[in-house]
């Protein structure tokens, strides 16, 4: 058999199309069949899209990449379950362009941050993290609370995203602005427009205060409003793993 | 013939590359070990260790890896299909073209652009360079093979072309995106969440199995026998082990998404495929190795072919690693920890940068016309340095990530958790420390390695070699 | 392979292919017997193992999240709950009584309370010591839980209850008082009298202090107490030990008055689970200043 491989060799050509049909194989059959939403991804009350003010926070810690040390991906492991709650499901991450389920825990994981610490605590902790935690070896990012957030062209972003498939509407792209700065609670208060945009529709209350203490809205507004809504999205009152719904039939 | 038989320039070119983009990666590693040892050291806005890393693993997989595989593969495609490098031009603009792919990306990372996506942070309009960039590459190389004189493709070149067409169809798929604008440097990922999270290590992990596999393999191809003088062990092998390797590594990516929400089936394909995959990475080491049978006395004698060997046991060491680590029990402890790290380095450093240094100090004194190097000496120190410089780095990481995984996990006889998370990160200092020492270390044997092929290009202390004589310049 | 010009190899003796590429030829040794092998009980485990687990994606998609199901019905859920038991089996001891019992049976059953200080000490570690310290010894905004002094109560049904609700976590049940900003209520010479009156404790003896006697007692005695030595019903300190949340120069002092910090700590209730919130109560209140 080996003495075909002749043709192989004789033919740059067929070699790079026997390659390209090698490669090709593994990679369809993984990753197409994730498409299948429906099985995919666990039916689950309460994901949404990020507000304006949230997505402009998720942006900044992309740009500083905290994903090269923080995890937001807990594993149905028992000691991860114990220490950072419920397992993550993967509903909780189907807005997020791309996943941030990292790779490395030199910081603990963030999937449920949201609400374990007062806004005060994060302003600290981002300012200089050995304030709070001495033990830490995270950098204090300190410049984030003199930078304005530029919200300003946060539509454009969203505009993006909603060709991605990101259900954000007309009437959120819209007031864009507005809604982040209500969020922030600076300049707008309508507070109503933004809670029936992101809150109701999905049986929440969107936290909506001034988030870094400071008079305007900065980058660590914008970040600490998105820490804040980590892992508080999904209601798991009424959720079972289909294994388990399995069992009982 | 009004050109040279071979189109050597190039070479060079992407032979002073490598060297430079490896001394900024490997210092840019050795400030983010001090970094995680001393946090103190994350100065300002733009020197955080979030920024830094990428610029790191950038640095030393795509512009000290990436300038490595430009160059032998460019010097070796010529060799081996006796004939003159396809395309001057494109050749060079795949040079002039490649670096500004690497200072867009870097600087793109210091100032916060980047995709958040391991390996392909760089951005959309990068990502469109490079691609460009790389379809040059793959065209000089392809109409190389075309026209070559040689009857067959050797086995080096079969491995060069794997890498590049595969890394061109990751690198396609694993960046559509779309930008904010066309005057915006942001743009969004078209997946999300899990499927994002496939594709990315569909293709992170086949960054690993092409770029950083399948590419130095081609490497070592050529370099071994060429420098023990010796015929490669087995035809067969080649076969055999190249298609099962190229087959079964794309489908191990999901090893990096264990436990996760994934769903299971996905989990068990790529643990069951790593597995799989270790006898196909094997037949490289054992081929490369076995090449040596007859000749090993060589080894005593021929510093650069240590280096090589060497790389060889480094690469069998973490292709034994990465199955095991594949197993979804051993992953349960691994993941997120240090182990990774020592798994990582043991490749990058131990195979990839190793073999990457034999095959430079093979290399300058061909091109340069010397008859040899400035110094064996030194290249033995170098080797002996950067050998206890990986011994010290791993086995820190091995402790300190196994140690961390155990942590975390731990029990009271009570059956309450035994550590907090802040405990995990002061038990890692001293193993930060000695990571950073290793990385020094490393280092240092690189800086000795650019003053021995200063001298050996420069030197006048080097003879040159008769204009008649090309080739086989052999220290 | 077996072409053209096949050569003998001098050393090995093994014929080559017969190519030659830049000098470099290739033995036409076979694969390693034992690298087959070996690759073979590899894919041999392979194939077990998709049978035992969830392995490949089926076309109807519609079991395991789309993929086969495995002989053994395993999931990594499953596998979880499985693994839980395990840990609950080792609490077991104790967790039936301490569930059922209440804090003072707790606090006089000494193998339960060791239990519940067990546990507490370990949901502390990892979620309250990052803003209490980590023996609980409290920083700049946030109290000391080793010290008998108190902002809203230090009996063990106190502290269970600012766990599970919190201070002005925005809980409907949460502790809640606001110090008001006198910033905008009181004169800058008001803030700075009543803050000397403030530190010369209810001895003042300068005329700014006397002052600021008068001001302490119109605007803050009702919640911090006519002599300053706290509310507990409101989490108003007392003014009067020499234990201070936010510190205790005069500086500190004026700038709580212009603009108090209302500091929050979260509610817990939400987060944890029943069992561990009274195992925390009940390590927080062993840590030196319980009360009965
Ligand atoms: C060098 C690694 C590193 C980087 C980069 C980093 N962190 Fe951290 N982070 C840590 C470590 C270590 C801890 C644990 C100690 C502590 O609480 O400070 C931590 C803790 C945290 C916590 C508290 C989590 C908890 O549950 O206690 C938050 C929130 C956090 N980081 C957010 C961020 C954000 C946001 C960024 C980016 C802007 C970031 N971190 C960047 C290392 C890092
Ligand atoms: C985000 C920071 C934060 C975290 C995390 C936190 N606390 Fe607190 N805690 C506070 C602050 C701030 C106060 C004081 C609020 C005030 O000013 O009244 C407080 C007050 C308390 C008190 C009341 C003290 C008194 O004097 O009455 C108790 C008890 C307490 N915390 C226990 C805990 C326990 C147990 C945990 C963990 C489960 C915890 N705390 C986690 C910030 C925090
Ligand atoms: C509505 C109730 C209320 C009134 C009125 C009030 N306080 Fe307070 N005070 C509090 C509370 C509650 C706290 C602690 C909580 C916090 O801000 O975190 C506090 C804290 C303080 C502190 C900080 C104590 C420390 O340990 O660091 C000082 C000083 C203080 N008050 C002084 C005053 C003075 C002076 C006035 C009058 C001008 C006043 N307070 C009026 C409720 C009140
Ligand atoms: C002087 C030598 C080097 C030092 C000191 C060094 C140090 C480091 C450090 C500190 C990290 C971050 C680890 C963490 O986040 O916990 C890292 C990551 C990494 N390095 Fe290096 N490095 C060196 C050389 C190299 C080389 C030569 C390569 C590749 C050819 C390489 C590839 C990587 C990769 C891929 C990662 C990311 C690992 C992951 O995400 O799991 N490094 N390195
Ligand atoms: C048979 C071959 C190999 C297998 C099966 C394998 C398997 C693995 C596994 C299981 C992980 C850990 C994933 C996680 O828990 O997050 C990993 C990480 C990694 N491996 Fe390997 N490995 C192999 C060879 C190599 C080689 C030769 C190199 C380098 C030259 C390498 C580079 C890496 C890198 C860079 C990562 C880190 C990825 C990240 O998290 O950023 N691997 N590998
Ligand atoms: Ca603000
Ligand atoms: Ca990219
Ligand atoms: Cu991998």
């Amino acid at each position: 058999m080996l003495n075909k491989h002749d043709v192989i060799e004789k033919n740059s050509f067929l070699m790079l199309i026997l390659i390209v049909v090698v490669i090709s194989i593994g990679g369809i059959v993984e990753v197409l069949p994730l498409f299948r939403i429906e099985t995919t991804i666990e039916p689950i009350k309460g994901i949404r899209p990020y507000t304006p003010l949230e997505l402009e926070g998720k942006n900044i810690y992309i740009r500083e990449g905290c994903y090269n040390c923080h995890s937001q991906q807990i594993r149905p492991l028992r000691d991860e379950v114990e220490r950072y709650g419920h397992y993550s499901l993967a509903a909780e991450s189907m807005y997020d362009h791309p996943f941030q389920w990292g790779s490395k825990r030199t910081g603990p994981d963030l999937a449920r941050v949201g609400g374990k610490y007062s806004d005060a605590w994060h302003v600290q902790h981002m300012m200089n993290p050995r304030s709070v935690v001495p033990e830490s070896i995270m950098p204090s990012y300190a410049h984030l609370a003199h930078e304005g957030a530029h919200l300003d062209e946060i539509a454009a972003d969203m505009r993006a995203l909603r060709k991605t498939g990101v259900p954000y509407t007309d009437d959120m792209i819209k007031n864009a602005y507005k809604d982040a700065l209500a969020q922030a609670r600076n300049e707008s208060d309508d507070f109503d427009g933004l809670q029936a945009r992101y809150g109701t529709p999905f049986g929440h209350t969107v936290n909506a205060r001034n988030f870094d203490g400071q008079e305007t809205t900065t980058e660590l507004d914008a970040l600490i409003a998105y820490l804040q809504v980590l892992g508080t999205m999904a209601d798991f009152k009424d959720y079972e793993p289909a294994s388990d719904v399995g069992d009982k039939e | 013939m009004d050109k040279p038989e071979y189109n050597d320039e190039i070479v060079k070119k992407f032979t002073i590359a490598t060297i430079f983009w490896g001394i900024a990666g490997f210092t840019a590693g050795v400030f983010i070990a001090l970094q995680m040892a001393f946090p103190q050291l994350n100065i300002g806005e733009y020197l955080t260790f979030g920024r830094l890393r990428p610029l790191h693993t950038s640095a030393v997989i795509f512009a000290f890896g990436g300038n490595a595989l430009f160059a032998t593969s460019y010097f070796i495609v010529q060799r081996t299909c006796r004939t003159r490098l396809w395309g001057d031009g494109f050749a060079n603009f795949t040079f002039w073209g490649y670096q500004a792919f690497i200072v867009m990306a870097a600087s793109g990372y210091l100032m916060g652009i980047t995709q958040a996506k391991e390996y392909a942070e760089p951005e959309w309009y990068a990502d469109i360079w490079l691609t460009i960039v790389w379809v040059c590459y793959l065209l000089v190389f392809m109409m190389t093979l075309k026209k070559r004189r040689e009857p067959h493709i050797y086995v080096a070149n079969w491995f060069y072309l794997a890498f590049i067409v595969t890394v061109a169809v990751l690198h396609l798929g694993n960046n559509i995106s779309i930008p904010v604008s066309l005057t915006s440097t942001k743009s969004y990922s078209l997946f999300a969440g899990v499927q994002s999270a496939l594709i990315q290590w569909w293709y992170g992990h086949n960054a690993v199995g092409f770029f950083l596999t399948a590419g130095f393999l081609g490497m070592m191809y050529y370099f071994v026998p060429k420098r023990a003088e010796r015929p490669v062990y087995s035809y067969r092998l080649s076969i055999l082990h190249f298609w099962s390797l190229i087959f079964i590594y794309i489908w191990a990516g999901p090893h990096h998404l264990h436990y996760t929400a994934l769903p299971d089936w996905a989990q068990t394909l790529g643990m069951t495929f790593s597995i799989m995959l270790w006898m196909p990475s094997w037949g490289g080491m054992i081929n490369g190795m076995m090449t040596l049978s007859g000749a090993w006395h060589k080894l005593r004698q021929d510093p650069v072919l240590r280096f090589m060997i060497i790389s060889l046991a480094f690469y069998g060491m973490s292709t034994f690693e990465g199955p095991l680590m594949s197993i979804k029990t051993v992953n349960a402890l691994s993941h997120y920890t240090d182990w990774t790290i020592g798994h990582v380095h043991s490749g990058a450093l131990g195979w990839v940068a190793f073999i990457s240094f034999g095959a430079l100090y093979h290399l300058v004194p061909v091109l340069w016309r010397k008859q040899g190097l400035y110094s064996m000496r030194l290249v033995n120190t170098h080797l002996w340095i950067a050998t206890i410089g990986i011994v010290l780095y791993i086995t820190a990481m091995w402790v300190s990530g196994i140690m961390q995984g155990l942590m975390w996990r731990s029990y009271d006889s009570m059956g309450f958790l035994q550590y907090s998370f802040v405990e995990t990160v002061m038990a890692m200092h001293p193993f930060y420390l000695i990571r950073a020492l290793g990385g020094i270390l490393f280092l240092s044997g690189a800086l000795i390695m650019v003053y021995n092929l200063y001298k050996t290009i420069k030197g006048d202390s080097v003879p040159a070699l008769a204009a008649d004589v090309k080739e086989a310049a052999h220290a | 392979m077996s072409e053209h010009n096949v050569e003998k190899d001098d050393i090995s003796g093994v014929e080559t292919t017969g190519h030659d590429w830049d000098g470099i030829k290739e033995l036409n040794n076979p694969a390693p017997r034992w690298w087959l092998m070996v690759f073979y009980v590899c894919i041999a485990f392979a194939i077990g193992y998709w049978v035992i687990y969830p392995a490949w994606p089926t076309f109807s998609g519609d079991n395991e999240r789309g993929g086969t199901k495995g002989t053994m019905g395993w999931t990594e859920y499953k596998q979880l709950k499985d693994s839980q038991a395990e840990i609950l089996a080792r609490r077991a001891q104790y967790l039936g009584r301490f569930e059922k019992a209440s804090f003072s049976q707790i606090e006089n059953d000494e193998g339960l309370r060791d239990f519940a200080v067990a546990g507490g000490k370990a949901a502390f570690k990892d979620n309250c010591a990052t803003c209490h310290g980590t023996g609980g010894a409290g920083g700049n905004g946030y109290p000391n839980l080793n010290d008998d002094d108190w902002l809203w109560g230090g009996k063990i049904e106190d502290i269970y209850q600012t766990i599970r609700f919190g201070i002005r976590s925005g809980d409907d049940e949460a502790r809640l008082s606001e110090m008001p900003t006198f910033g905008g209520m009181l004169t800058p010479k008001q803030i700075s009298d009543v803050a000397d009156f403030v530190l010369s404790k209810d001895n003042p003896t300068t005329p700014t202090a006397i002052e600021g006697k008068q001001v302490f007692a119109d605007n803050c005695a009702s919640c911090h107490g006519e002599k300053a030595t706290g509310g507990r019903e409101v989490g108003a300190p007392d003014l009067v030990d020499a234990i201070w949340l936010y510190g205790g120069t005069k500086a500190d002092i004026m700038a709580q008055v212009t603009k108090p910090r209302h500091g929050v700590m979260p509610a817990w209730e939400h987060r944890l689970d029943r069992n561990t919130i009274r195992e925390l109560a009940v390590y927080v209140h062993s840590l030196g200043g319980g009360e009965e």
